[in-house]
């Protein structure tokens, strides 16, 4: 407990290096914000284990680090970029070393009049109203502490904005790259994607690492899907694995909107993904899909919250994790259906497959339903690959590892085959075999 | 080809096989009958090689080597094929995979060059044609959401890719109509050579009208106590098994 309180006075004076270095941005109004996030973090103390939202998931190793807000962009070299971008893939690039913003490396060509995709230090110092507007409104700060660190530290991050009746016909890359170069980094990208009445965007969030540092990223990502948009999401954390990662994305699904996400985690010794949507109007439609792939030691913990506010929304939730190693899995899903949301349907599944004896997963549907006309549904499985098919492919003269790699991809595969950029379906199945097909 | 020397095998501390003695030469059918629970498809399992089922004595011969010491995808390789009497469906594995990893993996297996995508898919259409089935099916997870009869034609199509040398069909022509039943017989009859053997587990004489065997034997509670020609299907089909329980003995003593 003392050390909770020593590392939260950490970061507490970090605030005074952080406010420094603001350099006069701090007379913006944003910077009420995180005066008042810091001081609501000074009171609020770090999950243990017998907060039921983080029952499974100790943090403490986080905690036994002091690391320092990144406050200044790194210099790295544009083929070190490129390693983590898509050759196949046509898109919109926005690059963030260390938290911050890199101009050099970004391209947004060709966008639609009107559509914003940069970063957010750039709106707040402009003092856009869109900013005034969404921040900080979705992610409340005053519950959750690792949302009230990246509150107060608020400083870049990716910003998209795509006016009414937009389309974005390329996905937009934000790749988010740590190098921290032996010093113990606490990035914290802040993003804020607000898409219009009847707009389409396509956005990838990309984490990586150059090297297999120990650091710290603390994401909290606000996305408003407007009335009718369309907004398809992709994340991919593939980060040191001795880094933590811990992510808030919050997501305002106004009327008829459809959002989709689907995660893919990778990296990272405890990385955190909270997801959380709310249905503001009827008509919405909310996916939110995962695949995880754990080795060694690693925690991976997904909470999701899906607030059906109102009727006439669908939500479809599919998780799947592939553990191998000591690794632990956490999965725990929230479905509200609260009393006028009747014509609710609400689908989650989480499964699991355990290729060692030392790994273990904790899932747990979570439903409370106050509407009566309401179909929802939810099932969790953890086990081995199937003996039979394992027997039934070796019959046919296949061997061990490739029965293995095989059964695996198939697991895969629902999860693999809706993500709709074929670059990155192509990425993903590459990864199945290079795990697993040594 | 497959010698079968007092064969005993075991699944969860319970012995199903008591003794079987089996011996199969290049160019022979033999059928294997018997009653419901008699231990042909734990036979057919112990020799396709499911770890589940413990061998506890004897020993198997296959072409000069000695079968039980070989992985299941070896023993595939040295050109056994089980057609399982319930095909496992695989979600998420495409039928078509399935059969070119299969073959280039025996063919790899066997000094043999792999088939590209192009070779492959010609050949496949040949075998396509042969067990007429449909196209949509290959592109399908395997056996997922097959009718039971597409599931036993499936399994027929596999082997007539693979061409084993020794294939093992378990109840392939329970369910189908006589129309897949005369698929399936000609499918078999195609693989029939002086090098290859056949073992087909069968309840029904009907299918023996199709797929003639040289050889026919009765299994009953673990061991095979009855072996004869064709006309013991027909003697079977007429009489049931339960005169043989007194055959039993005799074999016995
Ligand atoms: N996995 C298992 N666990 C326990 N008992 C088993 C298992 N598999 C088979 N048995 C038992 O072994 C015996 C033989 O089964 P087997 O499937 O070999 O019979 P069969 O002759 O093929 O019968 P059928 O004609 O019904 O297919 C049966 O009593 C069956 O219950
Ligand atoms: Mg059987």
């Amino acid at each position: 407990m003392g050390h909770d309180v020593d590392i939260r006075d950490w970061y507490i004076s970090r605030f005074k290096d952080f406010e420094n270095s603001l350099n006069g941005e701090s007379l913006k109004p944003i910077h009420m914000l995180r005066k008042e996030a810091i001081e609501g973090f000074a009171k609020l103390n770090f999950p243990t284990t017998r907060d039921e939202e983080w029952r499974f998931t100790n943090i403490s190793p986080i905690l036994r680090f002091n690391f320092k807000p990144s406050l200044k962009i790194k210099k790295i070299t544009k083929s070190t970029v490129e390693k983590f971008l898509f050759k196949e893939l046509n898109c919109h690039l926005l690059v963030f070393i260390n938290g911050h913003f890199a101009k050099e490396f970004s391209r947004t060509n060709n966008l639609p009049k009107g559509v914003v995709a940069g970063n957010i230090n750039r709106e707040i110092s402009n003092g856009s109203e869109l900013v005034g507007r969404h921040l900080g409104k979705y992610a409340n700060h005053k519950e959750q502490i690792f949302t009230a660190l990246s509150t107060a530290f608020t400083k870049d991050g990716a910003f998209i904005y795509v006016p009414d009746d937009k389309i974005i016909e390329e996905p937009i890359h934000i790749l988010f790259i740590t190098d921290t170069n032996g010093e113990q980094l606490l990035t914290q990208p802040r993003n804020l994607y607000i898409a219009g009445k009847n707009s389409q965007v396509t956005i990838l969030e990309h984490y990586a690492s150059v090297n297999e540092g120990l650091y710290f990223t603390n994401v909290v990502t606000e996305v408003v899907a407007g009335e009718n948009s369309i907004v398809d999401h992709i994340k991919l954390q593939e980060e040191s694995v001795k880094s933590f990662h811990i992510s808030r994305t919050e997501i305002d699904q106004e009327r008829s909107s459809n959002f989709a996400s689907h995660s893919i985690s990778l990296g990272g010794e405890i990385t955190r993904n909270d997801f959380n949507s709310r249905f503001n109007g009827q008509g919405g439609e909310c996916t939110l899909n995962g695949l995880y792939l754990l080795n060694g030691n690693q925690l991976y913990d997904t909470h999701t919250m899906i607030d059906h506010a109102n009727p006439y929304c669908n939500s479809h939730e599919h998780y799947k994790g592939i553990l191998d190693g000591q690794s632990r899995g956490v999965f725990n899903g929230k479905i509200m259906v609260r009393r006028d949301a009747q014509k609710t349907n609400a689908f989650q599944e989480n499964n699991n497959i355990i290729l060692s004896s030392d790994a273990l997963v904790n899932t747990k549907p979570q439903l409370e339903i106050f509407a009566d006309d309401v179909k929802c549904s939810h099932g969790a499985t953890i086990g081995q690959l199937d003996a039979d098919s394992m027997f039934y492919l070796k019959a046919r003269g296949i061997g061990e590892e490739k029965a293995r790699t095989i059964l695996i991809h198939a697991f895969a595969s629902d999860v693999v085959r809706t993500v709709k950029i074929e670059a990155l379906r192509n990425y993903f199945e590459k990864i199945l075999n290079d795990r697993f097909n040594k | 080809m497959l010698q079968i020397k007092n064969i005993h095998a075991s699944i969860e501390g319970k012995e199903i096989l008591k003794g079987i003695n089996l011996k199969v030469n290049a160019g022979e059918v033999h059928a294997i009958m018997g009653p419901n629970g008699s231990g042909k498809s734990t036979l057919a399992q112990v020799l396709a090689g499911r770890q589940e089922y413990e061998v506890t004595k004897g020993e198997v011969i296959y072409n000069n080597k000695d079968l039980l010491s070989l992985s299941p995808e070896d023993r595939a390789r040295e050109g056994i094929f089980l057609a399982f009497q319930y095909p496992i469906e695989i979600p998420g594995v495409s039928n078509t995979n399935l059969l070119k990893t299969a073959l280039n993996e025996i063919r790899k297996y066997n000094g043999q060059e792999e088939l590209d995508a192009m070779e492959f898919l010609a050949l496949l259409k040949s075998k396509m044609k042969l067990v007429e089935m449909d196209q949509s099916l290959l592109n399908r997870a395997v056996n997922e959401g097959f009718s039971g009869g597409e599931k036993k034609r499936n399994e027929i199509l596999q082997m007539a890719v693979l061409e084993p040398k020794l294939a093992i069909l378990d109840e392939t022509d329970s369910g189908l109509d006589i129309d897949a039943l005369r698929i399936v017989a000609s499918g078999v009859n195609k693989l029939r050579s002086e090098d290859r053997a056949i073992i087909v587990v069968t309840h029904y004489q009907r299918l023996l009208n199709y797929i003639v065997p040289d050889f026919v034997h009765v299994l009953y509670n673990g061991r095979i106590v009855k072996s004869g020609t064709k006309e013991l299907a027909l003697e079977l089909e007429e009489k049931g098994y339960d005169w043989l329980k007194d055959q039993k003995e005799l074999v016995m003593n």
